[in-house]
């Protein structure tokens, strides 16, 4: 006969406490990548918008945002390997089931065709060949600037992986903030009004989507506000908020352009910290790996785990 | 029960038989003769020296440079379970990289420089590593890292040099009580299967098999293990998934939300015609 419980069963939850997951060892620039990405994909959407609807002042300053943007990101790029000095092997294969692979290839084609809708009318290149090359930017550039939030989803990281369905809907509206927000700073507010519908947009579609990728990450949600993550995502939110109202309110204005579409970019930079830093939170406590996946080995189903010897 | 053979899916055409590790807990001593092997044979730097106040573990888990990583795990067990009577138990295990069916640091690498070999395993080519870092926070393990001065990812090769000269790894030969097991993957389910009835029908109903299961989430480890509690207390995740299973619904949200950047962008100028 057993005895009585004396004291209740311990249930250790982890390993001295210790991260099941290593965290992201990406620096500052991948963050800043995906800014620089989001804001040249955006912008090119916007530059051959502008083009369509007669509206070279604005369509010339967008396609030197996006063509700056992405050059600036390329750099970004190198600068976080471990190796830089062989960038080119993001060239060696192409491999469908790597986010980042396809991004590389996908940068190779987006990258000369911003260049070359920008800069194609001052080299004087036929204007067939610059009208192609704008076109292709802005096929390519939502992928750009929404592929980063697949990239970083395809992870064990419980922030990024539990959100994948609503990060690129935050990435693509920090995208636009940021391409409207670059586009106010640059343009006489004559020429600016679709960038500021944009950017509002934009800005509209982040905010929501971060609510909703904190709802469905339940417990794991909690790091968006905690530590530096929180930090940086109420930083990115106030930026975003407080641009989005100068720009709604004062947009007409090239004072209050400049200033809403800079905070606004700025914003957009700051939600990029944000959801790396909570990645790396959410990586760096087992709690966050644990629970969920606790919860996932339901009865019946013994995941990983078993009692009874293989059949 | 056969397992499934990934080099075949790799492209090999008559591959050897896959082979693994069955890690056997129950009877480690804790000795870290793995440890040391490996570092021996794979030429791995010995790391800071560190004490780290975690009972025997000094190493803490695996990383770039620790490709086996023994755990000690002290507890008192409450009176009346089956281990009974309130004494300390002592748990030890020692780790390695999973060698997954299907490997989440292998489908992410964008270079190439993981990739499967002929015996079923996952290996990084040092020299066409670019030091991306995708594949770190890809495993579900927290298995491989990056080596902070060089810049590169490293891990468990489950001994490729020794396996192509029909050798054992150096961590399976060095185990004195053959708690490290090397051989055919099918071979050593059986083992195991085997083994956990063995100590059920001796009352230790603590024992339990982790990643033997082809039905989990990253299609079943080349690296499975009996354990005598569960897998988070040894630092091993409960659940593991492959993201990658995922990776079509997560480019169908992403091509979601690019086409509503463009539709911003329509409305934008469409409300601006007004």
């Amino acid at each position: 006969m057993k005895e009585p419980r004396l004291v209740p069963e311990v249930e250790p939850t982890s390993y001295y406490g210790r991260p099941v997951i290593k965290a992201p060892v990406w620096k500052w620039a991948v963050p800043a990548y995906m800014f620089a990405g989001g804001m040249a994909g955006a912008s090119s959407v916007l530059a051959t918008g502008a083009r369509l609807a007669a509206n070279p002042a604005l369509a010339r300053r967008a396609r030197w945002t996006a063509s700056v943007a992405i050059a600036a990101g390329a750099a970004l790029l190198v600068e976080d390997l471990g190796r830089p000095e062989r960038f080119r092997n993001m060239l060696r294969v192409a491999k469908p089931t790597s986010p980042m692979s396809m991004g590389s290839w996908l940068l190779t084609v987006y990258g000369p065709a911003a260049a070359l809708a920008a800069a194609g009318d001052l080299l004087g290149l036929p204007r067939a060949l610059t009208r192609l090359a704008d076109w292709l930017a802005a096929a390519a550039g939502p992928v750009v600037a929404t592929y980063t939030a697949v990239l970083v989803s395809d992870t064990a990281v419980p922030a990024w992986y539990g959100a994948r369905r609503e990060l690129p809907f935050v990435f693509a509206g920090a995208a636009a903030t940021a391409a409207g927000g670059a586009a106010l700073v640059t343009t006489t507010p004559m020429h600016v009004r679709p960038a500021r519908a944009f950017a509002l947009l934009g800005a509209a579609t982040e905010l929501g989507a971060s609510q909703l990728a904190r709802r469905r990450l339940g417990e794991v949600g909690e790091v968006y506000r905690q530590g530096r993550a929180g930090a940086l995502d109420r930083l990115a939110t106030l930026l975003t908020g407080v641009g989005g109202v100068v720009t709604w309110l004062w947009g007409r204005r090239r004072i209050g352009a400049a200033v809403g579409g800079a905070s606004l970019v700025a914003g957009s930079l700051a939600k990029r910290f944000a959801v790396l830093e909570a990645g790396i939170q959410s990586a760096n406590d087992p709690k966050y790996t644990i629970g969920p996946q606790r919860r996932t080995v339901e009865p019946g189903r013994t995941g990983a785990v078993a009692d009874a010897p293989p059949r | 029960m056969s397992a499934a053979d990934p080099a075949l899916g790799a492209g090999y055409e008559d591959p050897p038989t896959r082979v693994g590790f069955f890690t056997d807990t129950s009877v480690c001593i804790g000795c870290k003769a793995c440890e040391v092997a490996c570092k021996e044979w794979n030429g791995v730097p010995a790391g800071d020296l560190d004490l780290l106040g975690t009972s025997y573990d000094n190493t803490g888990g695996l990383g770039a440079d620790t490709w086996r990583h023994v755990a000690f795990i002290e507890q008192r067990r409450p009176p009346g379970t089956e281990a009974g009577s309130g004494e300390l138990r002592w748990l030890m295990s020692s780790d390695v990289c999973k060698h997954c069916t299907r490997a989440a640091c292998l489908d992410v690498c964008p270079t190439g420089a993981l990739f499967r070999t002929e015996f079923g395993t996952v290996v990084v080519q040092e020299d066409v590593c670019n030091g991306c870092g995708y594949c770190i926070p890809a495993c579900p393990y927290g298995v491989i890292d990056q080596r902070r001065d060089d810049g590169r990812a490293w891990k468990c090769t489950l001994c490729y040099d020794r396996l192509r000269d029909h050798t054992e790894p150096a961590c399976a030969m060095a185990c004195p009580t053959d708690s490290i097991q090397f051989g055919p993957l099918d071979e050593l389910r059986q083992r195991a299967g085997r083994r956990l009835e063995h100590l059920h029908d001796l009352g230790v109903e603590d024992a339990r098999l982790y990643g033997h299961d082809e039905a989990d989430g990253v299609g079943g480890a080349g690296a499975f293990f009996l354990l005598l509690d569960r897998p988070e207390v040894y630092g091993l995740p409960p659940d593991p998934v492959v993201g990658t299973g995922e990776l079509p619904r997560m480019w169908a949200a992403a091509g979601a939300a690019a086409l509503t950047l463009v539709a911003s962008a329509v409305a934008a100028f469409a409300g601006g015609r007004r």
